[in-house]
């Protein structure tokens, strides 16, 4: 870790009522790095991204992106300083073309003011047909150009992963969220992935953080992981030295599980 | 780009077409089959405009009917000559500056639609933080706030009598003329990246936020733009009437526009203009029902409510057999015609047929 | 305003407020566990007061089977509704069954107008209902006191189905969570329509009460009262009957007390319940009673 984290984060807890979904987190993600938070299901990892991305506030604790603490921003803002994420249930805007999905992404850094649309402005105009460009370009990336104007629930379940992957990389963020982009996904598909995230993350110069299940994706991308449990992080490190710690094995399996496995 | 030159073509031949029609119309209907076409052309803006709203930015308001109360009361008050105002008001007098003010119908419309903003932007604040349902009905309390407002601000609105003799300038150049005006604005913003904003907000407001989208600014532009456009449509409904009341302005207005919005299509422009040339000569058609009849030597006396019987079970049959109504959310569009059956969804400018 | 005016007022917003409750009663609990707004509710209410008086001046039944009639078959016509008009729509976007339930509300009114006909009717109310007693220096009518106490005797018997019975536990559960009440075993739809026939049969109730302390009837006279006994479930939040109630009776009291202080508002009054509902909107949108539901994402 050189120079400094791209994203901070400081004892953040969020609580639904008495439950303490995450406790005390405190992370530094480095720059320009594909890292990873696992945990058991219902750990508080979504939790954690909705913090990050604005969509819940954290009940204390704060949110350094950048050097800019952006703890209870709203979401759109947060977008516009450089983060995006997908969802773990896959969230694309389902009555839209595969293009549309990716050129509403491209809106955020769009100049051209609304009423410049009915009033056919020349600068509207070449806004527009430069969004339609990097939008195809964004497409043509992720290898979807040819379902450009297909509706994008009409895609197959894999390509809508990518699709809202692209849609993410529209807004041009510096640091992207991942939320089990592998979920659903046969042997093959996760490591196509694994290859594609990668690749995204060279081409565009990203910080990536993913949560994922599917711990063959995980251990052969991320640099470094978190792992949280009941809310609480429970360690860090490297895959080797997550793999063989001995906390995270128990939170995975269970005590019963690994006292048995041992005798 | 070839396509964008055939487009730009035929819109203008049907724009002449059009043209010739209501020139053809106008010389040779007669008084009641050209008010039908008049309406036709109002509740066309209607529909566009909550299909603005609601069809394409999935906010269900149920306030136009208020929204058109502004339009047309602040419409009539312009184009009223002073000394008719002065007669007219007898309750209280109407007060100064607007007992003398005056406009010509173009920039009265033009009030009419601009006052239904302003109080759209008014009330959106509060308003639109709600979602779904709860916005219907905080719509519909508005609108209703509306009128109970109107009948009992007599220096402004004359009370419940109402405003009668509103100067009928409202004729079919006019009204198809802002038809035409608003469908040009509501196509070019849809059709934009814009409009895909709004269609994303209607989609998910969640993943539009996660987009940078600003969602509330983007349905508070929607919902005064489509109030703008209400507001108008109002101002022209009471110069084509020439007689308002706050009675006028009452659910069942905002009803019968939700039934022309849904029947067209949510989220299709050529729905909504389809969806009010059917509408609205099927309420004129179903005026039979209320009248009496004779058929050879009986006499069937008319049937009062009968109309709206019909109606209301057409809007249900609608909403349980076919919620997409007549055009879904596909479009009209010149490509759709010349490749028929093909899935049209072009993204070139004014890909719309218009009628 | 004299010590005696004051109380005959509070005696005219009690009643208010009961009959207001009474409807919104339904609305919540439909609400609850459907999340729809039934908007065609103001009508069960309309209908309830027209059944009984039809049953007397056209059948001459005895007001007690009147009554009883008139809430079995608005109930029953409640029920009807839901079956027709929204159960079909259970997994359609919401908004389609709340349009199904604004044409269903006009598609009643309308055809009342076609049966029962379009002008206003006067109500023939029994004399010792009406008959002004004189109570120190207040002076109120039998009806004044019959309102709440049915009222109150209703909505006891109600929290008695809803809080003891087996019907009104898996009411509960389903206004929780609908698919794991389902997968339990508890046949859904028919809780959905016995919450249907209780709120409907509550509406009746309160259009019946409605007629006589306002003795005229007339088709459209479900629309205002069920859109301001819904603001009152809302007042109260939506959900609970409890707030219903008590939302219905501040709603009362609000309308009938401003315009007793205030006489210049008389004509706003019916704009009250709205401008209501735009300041809850704005300023606890989960009403007095309700929990806040966070969404989860
Ligand atoms: N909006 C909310 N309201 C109440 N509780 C919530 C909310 N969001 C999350 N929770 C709770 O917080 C805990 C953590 O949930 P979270 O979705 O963050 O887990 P997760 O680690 O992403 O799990 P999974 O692997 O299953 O996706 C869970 O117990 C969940 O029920
Ligand atoms: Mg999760």
């Amino acid at each position: 870790m050189t120079s400094a984290p791209i994203l901070k984060l400081e004892n953040l807890t969020m609580r639904f009522g008495g439950l303490a979904a995450v406790s005390e987190l405190s992370i530094d993600v480095p720059r320009g790095a594909i890292v990873g938070l696992i945990g058991p299901n219902g750990a508080g990892k979504t939790t954690v991204f909705n913090m990050v991305t604005g969509f819940y506030r954290p009940t204390h604790g704060r949110v350094v992106f950048d050097g800019d603490d952006i703890t209870g921003l709203q979401p759109h803002i947060i977008c516009r300083s450089g983060i995006s994420r997908t969802f773990q249930n896959i969230r694309l805007f389902s009555h839209e073309t595969v293009l549309e999905n990716v050129m509403i992404g491209c809106h955020v850094r769009r100049r051209s003011k609304w009423w410049s649309a009915p009033l056919g402005l020349p600068s509207f105009k070449e806004e527009e047909e430069r969004i339609r460009r990097k939008s195809l370009d964004l497409l043509e990336s992720v290898g979807l150009a040819e379902y450009a104007g297909e509706t994008s629930s009409s895609l197959p379940y894999g390509a809508q992963r990518r699709l809202e992957i692209a849609r993410a990389l529209a807004t041009d963020p510096k640091f992207l969220l991942l939320d089990e982009p592998a979920a659903g996904m046969n042997p093959q598909e996760s490591q196509d992935l694994m290859a594609f995230i990668r690749g995204v993350q060279k081409r565009f110069g990203l910080t990536i953080l993913l949560i994922e299940h599917d711990m063959k994706v995980v251990m052969g991308v991320c640099e470094y992981i978190w792992v949280l449990d009941y809310g609480v992080k429970i360690a860090e490190g490297n895959p080797e030295a997550i793999q063989s710690n001995q906390k995270v094995i128990v939170a995975y399996l269970g005590e019963e599980y690994v006292k048995y496995a041992e005798s | 780009m070839n396509n964008r030159s055939r487009d730009l073509a035929l819109n203008s031949l049907a724009l002449a077409a059009l043209a010739a029609f209501l020139y053809w119309a106008h010389t040779s209907f007669d008084g009641y089959k050209i008010q039908i076409l008049n309406l036709i052309a109002v509740n066309a803006i209607l529909a566009l405009s909550l299909n603005l709203i609601y069809g394409f930015t999935g906010m269900f308001s149920l306030g136009h009917a208020g929204f058109m109360a502004l339009g047309a009361y602040t419409s009539a008050i312009l184009i009223l000559p002073s000394a008719q105002k002065q007669m007219m008001w007898i309750i209280e007098p109407l007060i100064w500056p607007l007992s003398v003010m005056n406009a010509p119908f173009f920039v009265a419309v033009l009030a009419g639609g601009l006052v239904a903003a302003f109080f759209a932007l008014l009330i959106a604040i509060p308003v639109l933080r709600l979602g779904g349902d709860y916005l219907g009905i905080a719509t519909l309390g508005f609108s209703e706030i509306i009128r109970v407002v109107l009948t009992n601000l007599n220096f402004i609105t004359n009370g419940a009598l109402g405003i009668k003799g509103i100067p009928s300038y409202a004729n079919l150049w006019w009204n198809y003329g802002w038809l035409l005006l608003t469908t040009f604005f509501i196509v070019r913003l849809i059709n934009s990246n814009f409009g895909n904003v709004l269609k994303a907000i209607r989609d998910d407001e969640i993943a539009a936020k996660n987009m940078g989208i600003n969602t509330f600014f983007y349905r508070v532009l929607s919902f005064t733009i489509g109030a703008f456009f209400a507001g108008v449509g109002g101002a022209l409904l009471g110069s084509l009437v020439t007689t308002i009341d706050p009675m006028m302005f009452r659910f069942v207005l905002t009803f019968n526009i939700l039934m022309i919005t849904v029947t067209g299509g949510l989220g299709s422009i050529s729905g909504s203009i389809i969806g009010s040339v059917v509408i609205t000569v099927l309420l004129e058609w179903l005026r039979i029902v209320e009248s009496p009849m004779t058929i050879g030597s009986f006499a069937i006396p008319g049937i009062p409510g009968m109309r709206m019987v019909i109606f209301s079970l057409a809007l249900i049959l609608i909403i349980l057999f076919r919620r997409e109504g007549i055009m879904g959310m596909r479009e009209l569009s010149w490509d759709m015609l010349f490749s028929r059956g093909s899935r049209a969804r072009n993204h070139d400018e004014e890909g719309e047929d218009r009628r | 305003m004299s010590g005696s005016l004051f109380v005959q007022h509070l005696f005219n917003a009690v009643t208010l407020g009961s009959l207001y409750g009474l409807i919104a009663i339904g609305y919540t609990m439909v609400y609850g566990i459907l999340r729809l707004i039934n908007f065609a509710h103001g009508e069960v209410f309309m209908l309830g007061a027209y059944f009984v008086f039809f049953g007397i001046s056209l059948f001459h039944l005895p007001w007690g089977v009147a009554v009883i009639g008139s809430i079995a078959v608005s109930s029953l016509c409640g029920i009807f509704v839901d079956r027709i008009a929204y159960k079909p729509l259970r997994s359609a976007p919401r908004i389609s069954a709340l349009i199904s339930a604004i044409g269903v509300s006009f598609l009643i009114q309308n055809l009342a107008i076609v049966i029962f006909g379009g002008i206003p009717r006067p109500v023939a109310r029994p004399d010792w209902l009406v008959q002004v007693m004189k109570v120190g220096e207040v002076r109120i009518i039998p009806l004044a006191i019959v309102v709440p106490l049915v009222t109150l005797a209703l909505v006891l018997g109600l929290l008695w189905i809803v809080y003891r019975t087996k019907p009104g536990l898996a009411m509960r559960a389903i206004s929780k969570d609908i698919e794991t009440t389902r997968l339990m075993g508890v046949s859904v739809n028919k809780i959905i329509a016995f919450t249907f026939g209780l709120g409907s049969a509550l509406a009746a109730a309160s259009g019946i009460m409605w007629a006589l302390r306002y003795p005229q009837i007339q088709p459209f006279m479900g629309l205002v009262p069920g859109l301001k006994a819904f603001i009152a479930a809302v007042f109260g939040g939506i959900g609970s009957i409890q707030g219903a109630v008590i939302g219905g009776m501040l709603l009362g009291l609000i309308e009938i007390m401003a315009v007793a202080f205030f006489p210049q508002l008389s004509g706003y009054r019916d704009a009250f319940a709205f401008v209501l509902l735009i300041i809850i909107l704005l300023l606890k949108p989960t009403g007095l009673m309700g929990e806040k539901l966070e969404d989860k994402i």
